[in-house]
C-alpha cells in the first residue's frame, strides 16, 4: 500500500502541493483528475522520487521516506523497484529495439537471462496487441504503439503499482482508445494503478477511486461512484467546465 | 624530382607511422577517457549529504580549473612547459612521453566540453525513464544516455581527432623525430623547402582523409535508429 502523509512541495514562486495526505490502496485503480498546473503529476512523481517534495512521508509497504531528509540510494532504489513509471512522452529508447526496451530492465536490474526476459517481453507484447513488433525501432511506430509499448517497459519489472502520468494525453482519439483498452485490461486483471489523466470517460469507467485536485490540494478523495453521481458543488462546475454538453 | 619524391617517401612514411600516429592514437585514446571522466563529473550533480557534498564539489572545482588551464593557454606553450619546464622541478619525461601527456591533457580538456554538450542534450526523460526502471547512475550512463550521446559527439571529436593530427607537428619542436622534424631535416640536406613541406602536407592530408571516411561510417552506425536524418529537405 501507498500512503502519502503532510506532503508539501513549493517551486520558486508556486505552493505545488500543500500538506496532502493520501492512501492509495492496492489491487484498485485510482484516477487523479483536476485542472492543469493542480500539483497532480508533481504528486505522481513524488511517489516515484523523481521529485523531491520539501515536507512530508511516503510509505510503501514496509519502507518510510522522510522527505525533509536526504534519501539514501538503497531506498531510492527499493522504492523504485516497488513502481513502473509510464509518461506522457513515453520516453522509450529510442537507440534500443522495442524488445531490448522492454527487456532492458529486467537484464540490468533484476539481472534476469536474455532467454527469460525475452520470453516475458514476448508476452507482454502479444498482451498489448503489439506481437510482431520486437525488432523495430520506437520511431518506426505510431504514438499509440509506443505508449503501449512503454507500459509494457513498466510491467516487465512486475511492479507493485504502474503509476501513468497523463498517459494519452500526446495522442489522437483512436490511438488513445488503444491504450486505454490495454489500462482497461489491466485494472479488470487488479493490477494496482495510479494514473493523472483528463479522460472523464476513461476515470468513470476504469476507476475504483477518484482524488480530484486543485491549487495543490486533494478536494475530493473517495470512491469514483459518489464522484460522479453525487458531485460536491465545485466538483460538478469542473465536470461542467470540461463538459461539451 | 620525382626522384626526390621517391627517396623522401619511405622516410617520411616512416616517421608517419612510428610517431604522428601512435602520437595521435595515444593521445586521443587517452584523452578521450580523460573527457569522458571530466564531462561526467562536471555534470553529476553534487549528493544531497553532506560530506559528500563537500567532496564532490571539490573534485568538480579541479576538473574545472584543468580544463580552464589547457584551454587557455597555448598547445605549443604547454608542450614547452612539461617538456623543458618541469625538469626545472626536478620532473623529466622522456620527450615522446611528454608528448602523449601534453596532447593527452589538451584532447581531454576539449573533447569534456563536447561530450558535456552531447550528454546534455540528451533529454532528462531518458535518465528519469532509465531511473524508474531501477537502473543506477553509472548504469543509464553507460547504457542509455552514452550511446545517444556518441551519435552528437562523433562529428566535433572528429574535429580534435583531425586536429590533433597536425598538432602531432608540434612535437617536432621537442625533438621528437615525427613527420615534420623528417621533412625538415631533408629539406636541410635537398634544399627544396617547397617540394618537400608540400608532400609532407600530402601526407597528412591523406591520413586526415582516412579518418574522415571513418568517421562517416561511425556515423552511419551510430545513427541506424534514426528514421531519417534531421535537416531540410
Amino acid at each position: 500500500m501507498i500512503k502519502l502523509e503532510h506532503i508539501d512541495k513549493t517551486y520558486a514562486d508556486h505552493h505545488a502541493l500543500k500538506d496532502v495526505s493520501l492512501t492509495f490502496p492496492e489491487h484498485e485503480t485510482t484516477v487523479i483528475i483536476g485542472p492543469s498546473g493542480s500539483g497532480k503529476s508533481t504528486l505522481l512523481r513524488a511517489i516515484n522520487l523523481l521529485e523531491k517534495p520539501e515536507m512530508g512521508q511516503l510509505h510503501f509497504d514496509d519502507l518510510t521516506v522522510d522527505f525533509s531528509h536526504p534519501i539514501t540510494n538503497k531506498l531510492r532504489f527499493a522504492i523504485r523497484r516497488k513502481s513502473g513509471m509510464v509518461f506522457q512522452n513515453w520516453n522509450l529508447f529510442p537507440h534500443l529495439t522495442v524488445l531490448e526496451n522492454i527487456t532492458e530492465g529486467p537484464r540490468v536490474v533484476l539481472k534476469q537471462s536474455k532467454a527469460v526476459a525475452n520470453q516475458r517481453a514476448a508476452e507482454l507484447l502479444a498482451l498489448v496487441g503489439l506481437p510482431d513488433t520486437g525488432q523495430r525501432y520506437p520511431n518506426q511506430l505510431s504514438g499509440g504503439q509506443q505508449q503501449r509499448i512503454s507500459i509494457c517497459r513498466a510491467l516487465a519489472m512486475n511492479p507493485e503499482y504502474l503509476l501513468l502520468d497523463e498517459p494519452t494525453s500526446a495522442l489522437d482519439p483512436e490511438l488513445e482508445a488503444q491504450v486505454l483498452r490495454v489500462l482497461k485490461d489491466l485494472a479488470q486483471n487488479k493490477q494496482s494503478m495510479i494514473v493523472v489523466t483528463h479522460n472523464m470517460e476513461f476515470a468513470e469507467l476504469v476507476a475504483d477511486r477518484i482524488v480530484f485536485f486543485e491549487a495543490g490540494e486533494a478536494i475530493y478523495d473517495g470512491p469514483s461512484k459518489a464522484f460522479f453521481e453525487h458531485p460536491t458543488a465545485r466538483v460538478q462546475e469542473f465536470l461542467n467546465a470540461i463538459s461539451l454538453k | 624530382m620525382l626522384q626526390t619524391i621517391t627517396s623522401s617517401l619511405p622516410e617520411l612514411f616512416k616517421a608517419g607511422f612510428m610517431y604522428t600516429i601512435p602520437l595521435a592514437l595515444i593521445s586521443f585514446a587517452i584523452g578521450l577517457l580523460l573527457a569522458i571522466v571530466t564531462a561526467v563529473i562536471k555534470l553529476i550533480p553534487k549528493p544531497e549529504q553532506p560530506a559528500a557534498k563537500l567532496g564532490w564539489g571539490i573534485l568538480q572545482a579541479i576538473f574545472g580549473f584543468y580544463v580552464w588551464l589547457f584551454r587557455s593557454t597555448p598547445l605549443l606553450v604547454q608542450l614547452f612547459i612539461i617538456f623543458f619546464g618541469l625538469p626545472n622541478l626536478g620532473i623529466q619525461f622522456p620527450a615522446f612521453l611528454a608528448a602523449i601527456i601534453t596532447f593527452s591533457l589538451n584532447t581531454g580538456a576539449y573533447a569534456s566540453e563536447t561530450i558535456r554538450g552531447a550528454i546534455s542534450s540528451v533529454p532528462q526523460d531518458q535518465w528519469e525513464a532509465a531511473y524508474t526502471l531501477g537502473m543506477k547512475t553509472p548504469q543509464v550512463l553507460a547504457r542509455i544516455v552514452f550511446p545517444q550521446a556518441m551519435r552528437i559527439a562523433i562529428p566535433p571529436l572528429s574535429n580534435s581527432f583531425i586536429g590533433l593530427v597536425k598538432d602531432t607537428s608540434l612535437a617536432s619542436s621537442i625533438t621528437i623525430l615525427e613527420m615534420f622534424t623528417v621533412s625538415q631535416q631533408i629539406t636541410a640536406k635537398n634544399y627544396q623547402p617547397l617540394l618537400m613541406y608540400t608532400i609532407v602536407a600530402a601526407i597528412y592530408a591523406i591520413f586526415c582523409s582516412v579518418l574522415t571516411y571513418l568517421q562517416h561510417r561511425l556515423e552511419k552506425r551510430t545513427s541506424k535508429y534514426i528514421a531519417k536524418e534531421g535537416g531540410m529537405n
